[in-house]
């Protein structure tokens, strides 16, 4: 594809939405990258393609699958495989990422990332899955460390160590969501700072960072929500420096997928992003990499 | 053992009267079921906002509660069957109707059946439309002979309510006022996206039946009947509405 680079500048980008193409469009915004979820761009044309297909010229394009169940017992979707090939393939894009979670049983597709338990047969699932990903659309894919409210007292492995060893056997690149860190931490009473510290920084292509809700579960105990819905909070931001500080500059993606604010808001904190990233890396100008 | 919980899992899910699986606990080891239900209610909002956002005309006519309401009770019952979620809630039209709820409004399933044809046409592949000149430029005597071939976007409604009006209404900015001017019969719709915009535009019934025949498949000589003498515009009329809409993408084989 012309234009627009086949790599992910290792800074800032944005989540695009509809509401935001005409600011896109009229401002061309100094925005390093965009990513879009790659199930909102599945019709057979239509404005979502035009827009894409014009965005797409002008900037390089992370592509985000949010529905093919990679930690799901069944085996994953063809017609679904074959759709974000289609993707691929039409829009080139430099990332392609899915999650390390479940969202379809059978015939129903819940529209939602579900918790994982992290034993061996679950990670030879996985690893089986991803391999099939990435053969099927002849590239490296990206894995996300999931959100999560649950545990299943059947794990046997460490979030952390699951993740290595998926990346250890399939060589998929890790999607370090920080937020995603923060909120399932507090949720089940661990060491955010520790996590990020024991984290493959070797294998992470990309970070995420967003909002998250806030609630309290049946014991009072802090119960935070992935809700993408407002901006990034200060321990967020510490945690994503500390990320940094062992990865290196990343492509840093701004997730706000609920009570999308204005385009302004949303640039302002991906400039956020940037100022974390140049201030972290004046910081520690020979980044350890573990 | 994952094939087992992932089951007991997904039936939690989507009953919550079913016990959260036992092997599933917080950090200290006890269920709660606080946190099964953000779960329970990601997809519950989840699957509501598509819905929202497929049919917002039916979601201003009854109301941001009422809407929930109803929506809630469609993703109980039906949940996607794939992770493309702009094909879900085909059958939101005909569930709305099976609503004790909504026999105040009975309209509300023709509108969202409009909203559904709006959403397929927005989505669907895209074609450039053809001018009147391709039938002019077919032999005399063959035109009888001919079809004609419908932009993939190209959707034809047929309601006892004055559907179009009411959308139509609600892509002004005060609604209400325009909803008191309603024509007192039924309409019936041409959706169509010629280029980036979706229109839908009413059609009279003698249109509506002649254009419905060629959508159908329908020659034009089978179809004229239905438009000769029955109203101002005769058929080269009719055809150039027609064409103008932007609805026609080429003639079918001629033979």
């Amino acid at each position: 594809m012309a234009g627009a680079g086949t790599t992910i500048p290792s800074r800032a980008g944005v989540g695009l939405k509809a509401c935001h193409y005409h600011d896109i469009l009229g401002d061309k915004p100094d925005i390093g990258w965009f990513e879009v979820h790659a199930e909102n761009f599945m019709g057979a044309g239509g404005p979502p393609h035009a827009y894409l297909s014009t965005i797409r010229a002008s900037y390089p394009l992370s592509l985000h699958g949010v529905g093919l169940s990679i930690g799901g017992i069944e085996d994953l979707d063809l017609d679904h495989l074959d759709r974000l090939k289609a993707l691929v393939d039409r829009y080139q894009p430099a990332l392609f990422s899915e999650h390390l979670a479940w969202s379809s049983h059978r015939t129903a597709f819940f529209n939602d990332l579900l918790a994982v338990p992290y034993t061996d047969e679950t990670l030879d699932l996985v690893c089986a899955h991803v391999d099939q990903v990435q053969s099927h659309l002849n590239c490296k894919m990206l894995l996300e460390n999931p959100a999560t409210y649950v545990v299943f007292e059947t794990s046997t492995y460490d979030e952390v160590d699951y993740l290595s060893e998926i990346a250890r056997r399939t060589g998929c690149g890790l999607l370090l969501d920080v937020n995603n860190v923060y909120v399932s931490c507090i949720n089940h009473g661990r060491d955010a700072a520790d996590y990020i510290d024991r984290f493959p920084a070797a294998a992470v292509g990309e970070i995420h960072l967003a909002g998250h809700g806030e609630d309290r579960d049946d014991e009072g105990e802090r119960l935070l929500i992935d809700s993408h819905d407002r901006p990034v909070i200060d321990p967020v931001w510490e945690l994503y420096g500390r990320t940094l500080a062992r990865t290196g500059a990343q492509p840093t993606l701004i997730e706000w997928d609920n009570n999308i604010p204005e385009w302004s808001e949303l640039f302002a904190q991906a400039h956020l992003a940037n100022s974390v990233m140049t201030r972290t890396l004046q910081n520690c100008r020979s980044p350890h990499v573990a | 053992m994952w094939r087992k919980t992932q089951k007991q899992f997904a039936a939690a899910l989507r009953d919550p009267g079913t016990a959260v699986p036992a092997t599933i606990s917080d950090t200290g080891g006890k269920v709660s079921l606080k946190r099964f239900n953000v779960y329970r209610n990601n997809v519950a909002a989840g699957l509501i906002d598509a819905l929202a956002a497929t049919y917002p005309v039916v979601h201003a006519l009854v109301g941001d509660d009422f809407f929930k309401g109803i929506a809630r009770n469609f993703t109980r019952l039906f949940l996607p069957d794939n992770p493309v979620l702009q094909n879900y809630g085909a059958d939101f039209p005909d569930f709305i109707g099976t609503q004790n709820e909504t026999t105040s409004t009975p309209y509300l399933s023709d509108v969202a059946r409009l909203e559904w044809a709006w959403n397929k046409a927005y989505h669907a592949a895209d074609k450039v439309p053809s001018s009147i000149a391709a039938l002019a430029d077919a032999p005399d005597e063959l035109v009888a002979n001919i079809g004609l071939r419908f932009h993939p976007s190209a959707r034809l409604i047929q309601s006892a309510w004055p559907i179009v009006s009411i959308w139509q209404a609600h892509q002004e900015n005060d609604p209400q006022s325009l909803l008191g001017q309603l024509p007192d019969r039924g309409e019936q719709a041409l959706v169509v996206r010629p280029d980036m915009t979706v229109h839908i535009s009413t059609l009279d019934p003698v249109a509506y039946s002649f254009i419905k025949a060629l959508y159908d498949g329908q020659t034009l000589g089978q179809a004229s009947p239905l438009v000769i003498d029955r109203g101002p515009l005769d058929l080269s009329g009719h055809l150039a509405a027609l064409f103008d809409t932007g609805a026609i993408v080429g003639l079918s084989d001629l033979t």
